[in-house]
């Protein structure tokens, strides 16, 4: 084995390694949402490729209001869904589309776009 | 402790003073209140729901007001408003509702005042909605003429404020929709003597106002995102398009040039030579925009991802272009860091044409999309823009959203009906396709329900509103739509559990394949090691795979919501389609649920007519419910009827009046033979009739028999073919009834029922319905929603068979709003469709993914030497999510065989 397949050898490894790690070991803090007049959580969450925050932490049984704010036009986004608490959103581009649900029991649950390829996650506790 | 509805005191459970109506029960305080409810229950219960206030004034000077609430956002704010209302004086009741963010108050004119309610909610911390309104008046020359209309305006009840600016001409008012409107202000001003006319009309609410000058009245604040949505999706589609041409146009070139030893160009364009250096380098100079401008979505949506952890289709798209563009750029710049020339070779190309062919497939699969959601866009298109109400005796046109409660509306021949209703006046046949999917117009007579936005077709007639926004069947419909839509059929979990792990996997793979060609391959190794990892990354297609479930469900349910199914779940949906036995309640279900005339025997020379017209006659007086059968009987054959004079009931036996000068007796055997009448011949027929599930009543007039009249709850026309069907389907077709074993197999035998359930008290349905499940059976139920809710909820799915306007009935999975048993045919042949096409779209795309993959990574090579190039890799990917899409609108054309069959 030549030097430069040594290295395209362990180059590899090490980048594999690294993708396993980033993508499914690492994690990322989640946003605590405070909650404002009358026990209402509100948040602003930026959709753009990506939900910014992608994690958000709320507190079960009081009313949530996540307020989508799409900044591109990619399809992929268009709508935002909610499956377990059967809400979907169709994000106007460049306003703010508020989704509104009251949490009841804790847990985590998920959203996403459409098709699944944009993924956020909603920590009740 | 339980609350009297009646008179609205807390009652120790139990009480003795009960009443069961729909189903549930409801005690009362005393005697007089349980009559009182007896007497018109709906008033009561509809009250117990609080319903919204009305438009009305009544007798004794109170009034009623509905004033929307702006930034409400939990329900304790409503407990706070109703707080600070309840103070006031002269307030008979204050109901915040935190759903409809409303506020109903009903006061006492003399006491209180609509300025004070509102500053009291103020008070309380919240703003009420207003509209406003812009008018344009004319005629106005003096600032007094300007004080004059404010203080009219002002002092008008509904009209928060008025405010007139002179040079303009321009007045500002903001006022309570449901109490004043458009041409109420407007006759007020022209009353004195200006001209009006209308500039614009808004809503007090920040995120919704529409800020332009133009005629709005008719507008719809939810058709307006709408449209924008549509404007959005257009936009993008020419910017991708715009992007494709634009990157197409580049890839021409770049292609010829890349592989000029191949395409065999001239002399002076081969490798080595000056040429093609510099044109190697402007190519890579060209394809800098195509990659920042016609790609910048990758970037843009790879970066944003990649930030929260993931990674998508985007990353993958992102790194292939980038790696090949930065290797060209290299051996075009420093070719002399490569060992052997030959490594110093371009890519261009692969940039190129794979950003301008996935910009094509992206383009494509927005059209396909839109397609896909036009069933919902379709639903929310039907509502009506404007009403024709009757107020102070004048009919005048109105906005939708100004409908109150109450309201009486006037519909003219081919106009649509704007809310849900009750008619008062009049009678027409109404087209309802629209809602129930039923293509026959409807007949409906005065005290008929119905249903907004659907067409009236032949007479006029005017109906009271009984439900408005967010309550009408319509709304219902669409929020329903739109929750089914977004839910997720069990399938699904395991595609989201794979789609997790996808992309990071496909990115490992690409590292892989490259450092095994390396390693391994033949030579020039580090091309075909970079070919490889590039095409691995291009080819994978993680949105086919997310798209597939979700976009069928969407054209699935959408469909079922055209045919008047209205499918709650994707989890209803994967259920409904693998059942083993459905159970059918009898009454309301299988049959109409109200009995009518079936059978007319005569004896002793009486005509048909007579009989009939006679028992008809002195059922006039009874208010039973088989009475009201022999009386609609009498009447479909146009025969007249008399007043019935000395009308005696005798309990277990019959009724007896005279008619006509004769003395006439209907009732049972047992009341024949009391009064010592021959019935002959008619005591066989009459067992006859039982055993056919229905109910003979014999006829004697002045002491001779004169025959037998029968009633029955009639089968619906179709349920015995829908019951076929579902055999035919495989599936286990059940009755369940509460009537005797004899009437029910009667009514078996007549649909084609095999198994009878039948002396089953309401209560026990359930127990029934897990009794089959017990013997391992995934049982559907069909039912009311009212009687049947515990049975449907037990079952596997409950089918909920909807009556008019009540379409949201919380224990169905499923809900028909047709009547009809085919629905239920319908549901389940359509969720077998949609299963079927989601199967389909997953198989497909696991397929392509799983095939692809490896053969992009040169898995045929060693065998076959079949590679990839990253340019078929590029069109593969881009066309299978279109396909997957294009795939799903296949089930718009879904057609029920049913219909098909009996065509």
């Amino acid at each position: 084995m030549t030097l430069d397949e040594i290295f395209v050898l362990i180059g590899g490894i090490l980048l594999i390694a690294l993708v396993v790690w980033y993508f499914w070991f690492s994690s990322s803090e989640g946003t605590r949402v405070q909650s404002g007049t009358g026990g209402l959580q509100e948040a602003l969450i930026k959709v753009k490729g990506g939900y910014s925050p992608n994690i958000i932490v709320v507190e079960a049984g009081k009313p949530v209001r996540l307020n989508f704010l799409r900044e591109e036009t990619a399809a992929c986004s268009e709508q935002v869904i909610f499956p377990d608490f059967g809400k979907q959103a169709t994000l106007t581009p460049h306003k703010t589309i508020p989704v509104e649900f009251t949490p009841d029991a804790p847990g985590e649950y998920e959203f996403q776009c459409a098709m699944g390829m944009l993924q956020g996650k909603l920590i009740v506790e | 402790m339980v609350k009297d509805v009646v008179c609205g005191m807390e009652v120790n459970s139990p009480s003795p003073w009960q009443s069961i109506y729909q189903g549930k029960t409801f005690e009362f305080c005393s005697e007089n209140c349980k009559t009182k409810f007896d007497e018109n229950p709906e008033k009561y219960v509809a009250r117990h729901q609080d319903s919204p206030a009305t438009y009305q004034i009544t007798t004794n000077g109170i009034e009623k007001i509905q004033l929307p609430i702006v930034d409400m956002h939990c329900a304790s704010c409503a407990t706070t408003i109703e707080k600070e209302l309840r103070k006031l004086p002269g307030i008979k009741k204050a109901v915040v509702n935190g759903a409809t963010e409303n506020a109903y108050v009903e006061y006492e004119r003399s006491e209180v005042s609509v300025s004070k309610i509102i500053d009291s909610i103020k008070k309380s911390g919240y703003r009420t909605g207003y509209a406003k309104l812009r008018l344009h008046i004319s005629g106005m020359h003096c600032n007094s003429c300007v004080s004059q209309i404010e203080e009219e305006l002002e002092g008008t009840s509904g009209i928060l404020s008025a405010s007139i600016d002179l040079g303009t001409e321009a007045a500002l008012v903001k006022y309570i929709p449901s109490k004043v409107d458009y041409p109420a202000l407007k006759n007020i001003i022209e009353r004195m003597g200006y001209q009006v006319s209308e500039i614009s009309r808004e809503k007090d609410d920040a995120s919704k106002a529409p800020t332009n000058t133009v005629q709005v009245a008719t507008e719809r604040d939810n058709s307006e995102p709408i449209d924008e949505n549509e404007q959005a999706r257009n936009r993008e589609y020419k910017s991708l398009m715009w992007k494709f041409i634009f990157s197409a146009v580049i890839s021409i070139p770049v292609m010829i040039f890349s592989y000029p030893d191949f395409l065999g160009l001239p002399e002076q364009f081969q490798r080595g030579t000056d040429l093609l250096y510099w044109i190697w380098f402007s190519m890579g100079v060209i394809t800098l925009p195509v990659m920042f401008w016609a790609g910048s979505h990758f970037y843009t949506g790879a970066w944003a991802a990649f930030k929260n952890r993931s990674a998508n289709m985007h990353t993958l798209i992102a790194v292939g272009i980038t790696a090949a563009w930065l290797y060209s750029t290299i051996a075009v710049l420093f070719p002399e860091i490569f060992p052997t020339e030959s490594l110093a070779e371009v890519f261009y190309d692969v940039t190129a044409v794979v950003v301008a062919l996935v910009d094509l497939g992206l383009a494509l699969e927005i059209k396909a999309k839109g397609r896909s959601s036009e069933a919902i866009k379709k639903l929310m298109g039907l509502q009506a823009k404007t009403a024709r109400v009757v107020r102070n005796g004048k009919e005048i046109d109105i906005p939708v959203e100004e409908v109150v409660l109450d309201d009486i509306i006037v519909v003219r021949p081919g106009e649509k009906i704007p809310v849900d209703g009750e008619i008062v006046e009049g009678s027409s046949a109404i087209d309802e396709s629209m809602i129930t999917g039923e293509s026959i117009p409807v007949e409906k007579y005065a005290g008929d329900e119905v249903i907004g936005a659907t067409i009236n077709k032949t007479g006029s007639f005017k109906f009271k509103a009984t439900k408005i926004g967010k309550d009408t069947a319509l709304s219902q419909i669409v929020q329903m739509v739109e929750e089914a839509q977004s839910s997720k059929p069990p399938i699904q979990r395991v595609v989201d559990k794979v789609s997790g792990y996808f992309v990071p996997a496909v990115i490992i793979l690409a590292i892989a394949s490259f450092v095994v060609w390396y390693l391994i391959g033949p030579a020039p190794a580090l091309i075909y090691a970079l070919v490889v990892a590039v095409t691995v990354l291009i080819i994978a297609c993680p949105c086919a795979l997310g798209l597939a479930t979700p976009i069928s469900l969407m054209v699935g349910v959408g469909k079922g919501a055209e045919n008047g199914i209205l499918i709650r779940s994707g989890e209803a949906l994967e259920t409904a389609q693998k059942l083993d036995a459905i159970v059918l309640d009898k009454t309301g279900t299988i049959t109409e649920g109200k009995p009518s005339l079936t059978d007319i025997i005569t004896v002793n020379d009486f005509t048909e007519d007579q009989v009939l017209s006679w028992s008809a006659s002195v059922e006039r007086a009874s208010e039973h419910p088989l009475g009201e059968a022999i009386i609609r009987g009498a009447e479909d054959r146009s025969i007249t009827l008399s007043d019935p004079k000395n009308f005696n009931a005798i309990p277990g036996h019959g009724v007896e009046a005279e008619v006509d000068g004769h003395k006439v007796l209907l009732g049972n055997i047992k009341m024949m033979y009391e009064n010592q009448i021959d019935t002959g011949s008619l005591q066989d027929e009459s067992a006859t009739l039982a055993d056919d599930g229905k109910t003979p009543m014999f006829v004697a007039v002045d002491g001779k028999s004169a025959g037998i009249v029968a009633v029955a709850d009639t089968v619906k026309a179709d349920s015995k073919e829908a019951i076929a069907q579902l055999k035919k389907m495989g599936l286990e077709v059940v009755m369940i009834t509460g009537d005797n074993q004899r009437t029910a197999n009667a009514i078996a035998k007549q649909v084609g029922v095999d198994r009878v359930m039948a002396e089953v008290l309401p209560e026990d349905k359930a127990l029934n319905v897990q009794k089959l499940q017990n013997e391992g059976k995934r049982v559907a139920m069909v039912g009311d929603g009212i009687n049947d809710a515990p049975a449907l909820a037990q079952a596997d799915i409950g089918l909920a068979i909807g009556t008019g306007t009540d379409v949201a009935i919380e224990a169905s999975d499923i809900t028909l709003i047709k009547g009809s048993l085919k629905g239920v045919v319908l549901a389940i042949q359509l969720s077998k469709a949609t299963m079927r096409n989601i199967k389909q779209n997953l198989f497909g795309a696991f397929a392509y993914n799983t095939a692809g993959l490896p053969v992009a990574a040169g898995l045929l090579y060693p065998f076959f030497g079949i590679l990839l190039s990253p340019l078929i890799a590029a069109a593969a990917m881009a066309f299978s999510s279109v396909t997957v899409v294009t795939n799903a609108n296949r089930l718009r054309k879904f057609q029920p065989k049913f219909s098909k069959a009996n065509k």
